[in-house]
């Protein structure tokens, strides 16, 4: 019974050393040794470097930004869907998490063409009358594209977190003399907590990394984390350097998942 | 007299679910200090009175009053009454502490008020010491003793309870039947308390509201509701017993399967159409020429305190209980003292009998 269970996770386990560790020790070979294979440090300390320590620090900012926007768009979306048991909350929810059956790099392709100094936006602008929108090329567009890209993955823990408290606790918080804000405060946030973590796990990771959004929509004069890494691999073929700033990348992730999954211990108490 | 004071009026309440009427007409008075069991099967309308009580429903009819006050229209939080859930509803997300402090921190009531009042709290549901745990570490009946902790730091007037034992396992249910009696009698409220469960709301109430279909079949207390059904749908639902179509020859004699009782009912009218009840072990069996019906015993089950025996007498079943048993078999006589005889008027229709024939 046991040793079938282990027979049928080996696939998994092969997948796993195939495609998860193998990579994974690559990137620390490559990271911590020089062109001639011997140990070094100055492919992760490059960070530091004025271009590369600059990209970070708009990468953080931009993925701090767009992950604060989409929390901002889908928790009362999701609280407002969770708690209406309307017939139509599935389709609703379905209807914010289409876009994601479209590919990645077709959307993102859209909003290119959408937002283009002489497109569809801003000629629609021009025929209102209206000024048009000049933001093709900047930091705003690049927010836009994550936000728009990595929204589902917001709505959908919050809303699985926020339908999954029981009505009766909500009724016993009003019946031991709360009201509707407090009964929010003290109850309903604290519960959703956990939805709200993986939301926020789930749109700042991808948002941090990403090269092809702010390829796109950033018309290359600004550059991610992600687009310095991609540049070392692909253009300057340095897989030691671009390696170890993926180390430094992946360390970042590691510590805000870390303090997250802190505070959401933590945060069992709201008074 | 101050014992007898109305502190809870239900007044013609109805209540739709769609197009499904839920209460009809619901006329109902809680006395201050009383335990009052709401009791009938399930989906008669039972926690939905409960919860119009408590302010999680409005009537579409009708009017609630607490202490001469209208507050059917008050939201939960602002009624002077708490409710316990029957899924005990704890904040999973705090610790036992707080959950109890929940109602009193929401009051902006002292810190050491609150303190004082989680153990006094917790030693009253002998909870002791269980502060600093999480509701998820404690069994079913720790989690509901402190949801009714949680509820009663409040001090409240009444205290609704829905099916507050429907969760728990049997010993542990007549365990904690015992101890609401205790704490409804230290802490001097009033407890309205919803059941299914006909034994626990014979063991607990001082009145008990028989309800079905979402009408009040009757009122009363344990001993009247148990001796006195005043309808078949409750003599049914009331413990085991042997309902039976009758004629009422006239006031104190009633014909029942073709022999005559003597009863000690009256005022029925001569040759009425009735049904009677009488409880199996009001039902005496005696040597074949003593009884009024002879029959034979069908099925012996010894259930423990006495033996349980069905006679075939006159084309009925009689469900009996004895202390003495008759084998299967044993050709027996059937006797019923008069007072044990339990006359009902006859429902004409069937929505007369959800509604239980007024006098
Ligand atoms: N919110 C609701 N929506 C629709 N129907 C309901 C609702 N609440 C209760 N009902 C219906 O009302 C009837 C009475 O329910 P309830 O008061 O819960 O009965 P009980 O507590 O006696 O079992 C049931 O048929 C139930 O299905
Ligand atoms: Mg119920």
């Amino acid at each position: 019974m046991k040793n079938k269970k282990n027979l049928l996770a080996f696939p998994y386990l092969l997948w796993s050393a195939g495609f998860i560790i193998i990579p994974l020790c690559m990137i620390f070979f490559y990271g911590f040794t020089d062109k001639t294979n011997r140990f070094t440090f100055a492919n992760v300390v490059s960070i530091v470097e004025g271009e590369n320590l600059k990209a970070l620090g708009i990468s953080i900012l931009l993925a701090l930004i767009a992950t604060l926007i989409c929390v901002l768009l889908s928790y009362p979306l999701a609280y407002i869907l969770s708690g209406s048991g309307m017939k139509q909350s599935g389709f609703m929810i379905f209807v914010f998490i289409l876009p994601m059956w479209m590919n990645f790099l077709l959307r993102t392709l859209a909003w290119q063409t959408l937002l283009e100094k002489n497109g569809v936006i801003n000629m629609i602008l021009h025929f209102l009358h209206l000024p048009v929108l000049n933001i093709i090329n900047t930091p705003y567009a690049i927010v836009l594209g994550m936000v728009y890209n990595f929204l589902p993955f917001m709505i959908l823990p919050l809303y699985n977190a926020l339908s999954k408290i029981d009505p009766s606790v909500i009724e016993a918080a009003r019946d031991l003399g709360a009201n509707s804000f407090q009964t929010f405060v003290n109850v309903i946030f604290p519960l959703s907590i956990p939805g709200l973590i993986s939301g926020i796990t789930m749109v700042s990771v991808p948002a941090l990394t990403t090269f092809v959004i702010s390829d796109m929509l950033g018309g290359g004069k600004i550059l991610l984390i992600g687009n310095v890494i991609e540049q070392e691999f692909k253009q300057a073929n340095n897989w030691h350097v671009g390696s170890g700033l993926s180390i430094v990348l992946m360390l970042f992730i590691l510590l805000a998942m870390g303090l997250t999954a802190k505070y959401d211990k933590e945060g069992g108490s709201y008074f | 007299m101050a014992k007898d004071k109305q502190l809870i009026k239900l007044d013609h309440i109805s209540k739709s679910f769609g197009n499904q009427l839920v209460l009809d007409d619901l006329d109902l008075y809680i006395r201050e200090n009383e335990f009052i069991t709401l009791l009938g099967p399930s989906g008669c309308g039972k926690t939905t009175t409960l919860r119009i009580l408590g302010g999680f429903e409005t009537p579409d009819k009708g009017t609630v009053y607490f202490d001469g006050q209208d507050i059917t229209h008050l939201p939960p939080n602002k009624r002077p009454l708490n409710t316990v859930f029957q899924k005990y509803a704890l904040f999973t997300h705090m610790t036992i502490a707080e959950n109890i402090a929940f109602g009193l921190k929401i009051k902006n009531k002292p810190k050491t008020y609150i303190q004082d009042k989680i153990k006094y709290a917790l030693k009253l549901v002998n909870l002791d010491g269980f502060e600093n745990r999480m509701p998820d570490s404690l069994s079913g009946g720790q989690q509901q003793r402190i949801a009714i902790a949680r509820a009663i730091v409040n001090e409240p007037k009444v205290l609704l309870l829905d099916e507050p034992l429907g969760a728990l396992d049997l010993k542990l249910r007549q365990d904690m039947q015992y101890e609401l009696i205790r704490l409804k009698n230290e802490l001097g409220i009033t407890f309205l308390y919803v059941t299914h469960d006909q034994e626990e709301a014979l063991t607990m109430s001082d009145t008990i509201v028989v309800m079905n279909q979402g009408y009040i079949q009757q009122i009363g207390t344990p001993e009247k509701i148990y001796n006195e059904p005043e309808n078949a749908f409750v003599a049914d639902f009331i413990g085991d017993s042997n309902i039976i179509s009758a004629t009422m020859i006239e006031d104190y004699l009633v014909e029942i399967l073709g022999a005559r009782f003597v009863s000690t009912d009256a005022g029925f009218g001569k040759n009425k159409p009735v049904d009677v009840v009488i409880r199996p072990e009001d039902v005496e069996l005696v040597k074949p020429e003593e009884g009024i019906i002879q029959g034979t015993v069908t099925h012996v089950i010894f259930k423990g305190v006495h033996y349980e025996m069905e006679v075939m007498a006159n084309g009925h079943e009689w469900l009996v209980q004895s202390t003495s048993m008759f084998p299967v078999g044993t050709p027996v006589g059937i006797k019923v003292d008069p007072y044990n005889i339990q006359t009902m008027h006859k429902p004409e229709s069937e929505d007369e009998e959800a509604i239980g024939v007024e006098e």
